[in-house]
């Protein structure tokens, strides 16, 4: 089951090797990201996903906000 | 949206995944570097007046008024002691009866705007709204200044 994670246990966890991911369009993506972020919109997850990350690494997602 | 993008991807063999479900959003109200084309341009947190003057709901109009105008503002923001903003006196307000309450003659409830937003998004809401001024807080209501459309008009021009 995913877990929750707040933004100070994000930076921990990236700085520790996690990878962080922004799901959102490629558009917003360019726009404006987090530090170190890498853009898979959630359309294209299924087919991505796992040549681009690491399974043995913790993965962070991420969206907007909670809607 | 990442609540589904978390559980998809354990469900393709991911065993450790977690999902930041605040976002974007929680990340850019908490005034942390971002990364993109819009990274480096201004926003309303830069261009807000950080000294522009404040008063409580107990004071008297008069008081504040005399205060305000010596420091060479027409408007004051209404905090309570953990500037969380109460209300707002321009030129208008601050022309009231000098007897009147601070609470009686304010705009209760102003609209108030998030640092991160975009100069240029910012510029255009305040002429389109007609707003001289408008209160910059945090997410949880505090104030952080006085946002000027004069200031901002501008800044969103030369950027242009």
């Amino acid at each position: 089951m995913p877990k929750e994670i707040d933004r100070h246990g994000l930076r921990r966890m990236v700085e520790a090797g996690a990878q962080l991911v922004e799901v959102l369009p490629a558009e917003e993506y360019l726009e404006e990201h987090l530090p170190g972020a890498i853009s898979l919109p959630l359309r294209r997850l299924d087919m991505e996903a796992t040549s681009v990350l690491d399974k043995t690494r913790p993965v962070i997602v991420y969206c907007w906000d909670v809607a | 949206m990442s609540p589904r993008a978390a559980w998809r991807l354990e469900s393709l063999g991911f065993g450790e995944v977690y999902d930041y479900t605040v976002g974007k959003l929680d990340w850019m109200a908490a005034g942390l570097p971002t990364e993109g084309t819009n990274a480096g341009l201004p926003r309303a947190g830069d261009l807000a007046r950080k000294d522009t003057p404040t008063c409580s709901l107990d004071e008297q109009l008069g008081a504040v008024r005399d205060r305000v105008h010596a420091l060479g503002w027409d408007a004051v923001v209404v905090v309570n002691v953990e500037r969380i903003v109460f209300g707002l006196l321009r030129a208008k307000e601050l022309a009231f009866d000098c007897d009147r309450p601070i609470a009686q003659a304010m705009r209760p409830g102003p609209s108030t705007f998030r640092p991160y937003v975009l100069a240029k998004e910012m510029a255009h809401s305040m002429v389109e709204h007609k707003l001289e001024s408008s209160p910059i807080t945090t997410s949880d209501g505090r104030l952080v200044g006085l946002l000027l459309q004069k200031d901002v008009v501008a800044a969103a021009e030369s950027r242009q």
